[in-house]
C-alpha cells in the first residue's frame, strides 16, 4: 500500500485531533466521576501511613 | 544479600549466569577479528563468572525464613542507591573533565580514549543511565511495594534487573572509550547491548505488573503510573530507535534500518521522549511519593496529578520534531512538534505547581530541612526548565538557540536542577529509612551538599545562557557588505571565559555529590555498627556520639 504525503497529513490533522480530544474528555470524566472521589482521597492519604509492612 | 534468595532462586541464578557466560564466550569467539566485541565478551564472561562464584559461595546458606514474606524486599533498593551514587561520582567527574577539555583542549594527553568525542558519551550515559537509571530502579521498587502494600513477587528478578542493567551501562561506557558508537544521541550502545537491555527491561516491567496484581490497595497510586509509563515507553522507544542491522554477527558495528530524514525523525522522537519518560516521568514518580512523604502532607490535588499524567504522556510523544527545525523535515511536522511543545507547558506546570502547593503551609520545614529543600528546588527548576523548553521549541526562538550552548544550559537546568536535585532529596529521605536509622549520618553535610549543588547549578546555567546567546548572535550578525561579521573562531574565543565558568559550576556540583556519597556511606557504616552492637549485646562501651556540634574540651 502506498501512502502519499498529503493523505498522511490529512489523517494526522483530523484523527489526531479527534483522538486527543476524546482522550482529554475521557481523562476529565474519570477524574471528576463522583464515585471515584473516595478512592482518590484514600490513595492521597494512605501513603502517609507509618506502617511499613505489606498488607495481609 | 545472596542468602535472601531461596534455594530454587539460587539454582535459577546459576542457570542464568551460565547462559550469560556462554554469551560472553560466543562474543569472544565471534569477535576474534573485532576488538570491541571481543573485549565486551571478556567483560560479560568475567562478570558472569564472578557472580557465579559469589552464588556458589552462598549456595549452602540456610534458606530465608517464611517471615520474610511479612516484610518488604529492600535489598535491591539498597544496592541500587549505592550503585547510583557510584555512577553519580564517575559520571559527574567525567562531566567536569569534558567541560575542562573545552576550555583547555590539551587535557586529552594525546590518548584516543581521552578525546572529547569518546568521553562525552561516557559523561551523558554515566549520569543519565548510570546515576539516573539506578536511582529510578532503586526508588521504583521501594515506592511500588509501599504504595501497593505488597512485597515484590520474588527475590531473583529484581537482582536480574539491577545487575543486568549495570552490565549494560558498563558495556556502553567501555564501548565509547574504545570508539564504539551508533552515533545516536543517548542511544549510542551497539546492537548486542541494545538486545540485552530489552531483556532486562521486560523483566523490570513484569516485576511491576506482578506486584501490582498482588496489591492490597484498591487504587494504584499515581507515582506508580509515572514509573510504569517510564518503563513501558522507554521500552518502545528503545526498540524502535535501535532497529539496526549489524555488519555481521561477528562485528560490533551496525547500521540503522532508517535513513536520511526518517532516521533523524526516529532518533529525535526517541531523544526527546528519553527526556520525557526517562528524565521526567520516572522522576515525577519520585516527586509524587517522596515529597508528600517527607513534608508529611498529602499531595495538594490528587486529581490534578492524574490530569497532568495523561497530559504529559500523550503530548510529549509528538514534541520530538522540534529538534529538527529548519531541516529537511516537512514543515508541518516541525510545526506539530513546536505546537505540542508549547501546549506541554500546561501539564508540566500542573505538576510543578502541585508540588509547590503541597509545601504551602510547610515552608518552615523547607527552611529547616535540607532534604525537603532539595525537593522544593527540584520542583522550581522543573517549572523553569519546562517553560524554557517550550519557549526554545518555538521555531523563531530556535533559530537563535539551536546548536548553541543555550541548549546545553537548558539541558543542565533540567538535569542538575530537576533530575539530580529530586534524586538527592529522595535519597536523603530514603537512606535512613532503608538502613533503619533515625536520620542521615550528618544533617550538616546534607546542608553542605545542598548549597554546593545549588551554587553549581546556577553558575553552570548562567554561564551557558550567556555563552549560548552570544554565540547565537555572533553567528547571525552580518556586516554592511552582507557577509558574516564574525568567523567561527571569533565565537570560540568569546566562549572561553564561559567554558571556564561552567567547569567551575560543574566542579561545585561534583563536590556536592562526593559529599553526598560520603554521607550515605557513613550512614551505612552507622547502621552496621548499630547491628554489631545489637548482636554483641550491651557489654560494649558506647560509641562516641556522632554529634555535629563541638563539645566542651574538643
Amino acid at each position: 500500500m502506498d501512502v502519499d504525503h498529503d493523505s498522511l497529513v490529512a489523517f494526522a490533522k483530523s484523527w489526531g485531533l479527534f483522538y486527543l480530544i476524546a482522550l482529554a474528555a475521557g481523562v476529565l470524566v474519570y477524574v471528576f466521576w463522583p464515585s471515584n472521589r473516595k478512592r482518590f482521597d484514600r490513595a492521597k492519604k494512605s501513603i502517609l501511613d507509618k506502617d511499613d509492612r505489606p498488607g495481609e | 544479600m545472596l542468602s535472601g534468595l531461596t534455594v530454587s532462586e539460587r539454582q535459577l541464578s546459576l542457570v542464568v549466569l551460565g547462559l550469560l557466560a556462554v554469551c560472553g564466550l560466543a562474543m569472544i569467539g565471534a569477535g576474534r577479528n573485532d576488538d570491541a566485541l571481543g573485549t565486551h565478551g571478556f567483560i560479560v564472561l568475567g562478570v558472569s563468572l564472578g557472580l557465579t562464584f559469589l552464588v556458589i559461595s552462598r549456595y549452602f546458606d540456610p534458606e530465608p525464613s517464611q517471615e520474610r514474606l511479612s516484610e518488604y524486599y529492600d535489598d535491591p533498593t539498597r544496592a541500587g542507591i549505592i550503585l547510583a551514587m557510584v555512577w553519580a561520582v564517575i559520571g559527574m567527574f567525567v562531566g567536569v573533565w569534558v567541560a575542562a577539555l573545552l576550555a583547555w583542549p590539551d587535557l586529552t594527553f594525546d590518548a584516543a580514549w581521552a578525546s572529547f568525542g569518546r568521553l562525552r558519551p561516557v559523561h551523558t550515559n554515566g549520569v543519565i543511565f548510570g546515576f539516573g537509571g539506578n536511582a529510578l530502579i532503586a526508588t521504583s521498587l521501594h515506592v511500588l511495594q509501599r504504595t501497593s502494600r505488597a512485597r515484590l513477587p520474588d527475590q531473583f528478578s529484581p537482582w536480574f534487573v539491577l545487575i543486568g542493567y549495570n552490565l549494560f551501562c558498563i558495556i556502553a561506557a567501555s564501548g565509547y572509550l574504545m570508539g564504539l558508537t551508533q552515533s545516536k544521541e543517548y542511544a549510542e550502545p551497539e546492537w548486542y547491548a541494545d538486545i540485552w537491555l530489552v531483556i532486562v527491561w521486560v523483566v523490570y516491567f513484569l516485576i511491576y505488573i506482578r506486584t501490582l496484581q498482588r496489591r492490597k490497595e484498591p487504587h494504584i497510586y499515581v507515582a506508580n503510573w509515572y514509573y510504569m509509563a517510564f518503563i513501558l515507553v522507554v521500552a518502545v522507544l528503545h526498540i524502535v530507535n535501535n532497529l539496526a542491522l549489524p555488519v555481521s554477527l561477528g562485528h560490533a558495528k551496525s547500521y540503522s534500518v532508517f535513513s536520511g530524514v526518517q532516521d533523524a525523525m526516529v532518533q529525535w522522537w526517541y531523544g526527546h521522549n528519553a527526556v520525557a519518560f526517562f528524565l521526567t516521568a520516572g522522576f515525577l514518580g519520585m516527586l509524587y511519593y517522596y515529597l508528600p512523604k517527607r513534608a508529611e502532607r498529602p499531595i495538594f490535588s490528587y486529581r490534578l496529578s492524574i490530569i497532568s499524567f495523561w497530559g504529559i504522556t500523550f503530548m510529549y510523544m509528538w514534541a520530538g520534531s522540534h529538534h529538527l527545525h529548519y531541516t529537511a523535515l516537512p514543515q508541518w511536522v516541525q510545526t506539530l512538534g513546536m505546537t505540542f511543545s508549547v501546549v506541554l507547558l500546561v501539564p508540566s506546570w500542573a505538576s510543578a505547581g502541585n508540588a509547590l502547593a503541597t509545601l504551602n503551609g510547610a515552608w518552615h520545614r523547607v527552611r529547616d530541612d535540607a532534604t525537603l529543600r532539595f525537593m522544593m528546588v527540584a520542583a522550581v527548576f522543573y517549572g523553569i526548565s519546562t517553560f524554557e523548553g517550550s519557549f526554545m521549541a518555538i521555531r523563531a526562538v530556535n533559530s537563535l538557540s539551536h546548536y548553541t550552548d543555550w541548549t546545553v544550559g537548558h539541558v543542565h537546568a533540567g538535569a542538575l536542577g530537576w533530575v539530580a536535585m529530586i534524586t538527592f532529596g529522595s535519597f536523603y529521605a530514603l537512606v535512613p529509612w532503608m538502613w533503619k536509622q533515625g536520620r542521615m549520618y550528618s544533617p550538616k553535610l546534607v546542608e553542605v551538599h545542598f548549597w554546593f549543588a545549588l551554587a553549581g547549578t546556577v553558575i553552570y546555567v548562567f554561564a551557558m545562557w550567556n555563552s549560548g546567546i552570544i554565540q547565537g548572535l555572533m553567528w547571525r550578525t552580518y556586516n554592511d557588505s552582507g557577509t558574516l561579521a564574525y568567523s567561527f573562531i571569533d565565537s570560540l574565543v568569546a566562549m572561553h571565559p564561559y567554558y571556564i565558568a561552567r567547569t567551575v559550576g560543574g566542579l561545585f556540583f561534583l563536590i556536592g555529590a562526593v559529599v553526598g556519597a560520603y554521607n550515605i556511606a557513613m550512614t551505612i557504616r552507622m547502621a552496621r555498627a548499630a547491628k554489631v552492637r545489637e548482636e554483641a549485646g550491651t557489654d560494649v562501651p558506647l560509641p562516641r556520639p556522632v554529634a555535629t556540634a563541638m563539645q566542651a574540651g574538643e
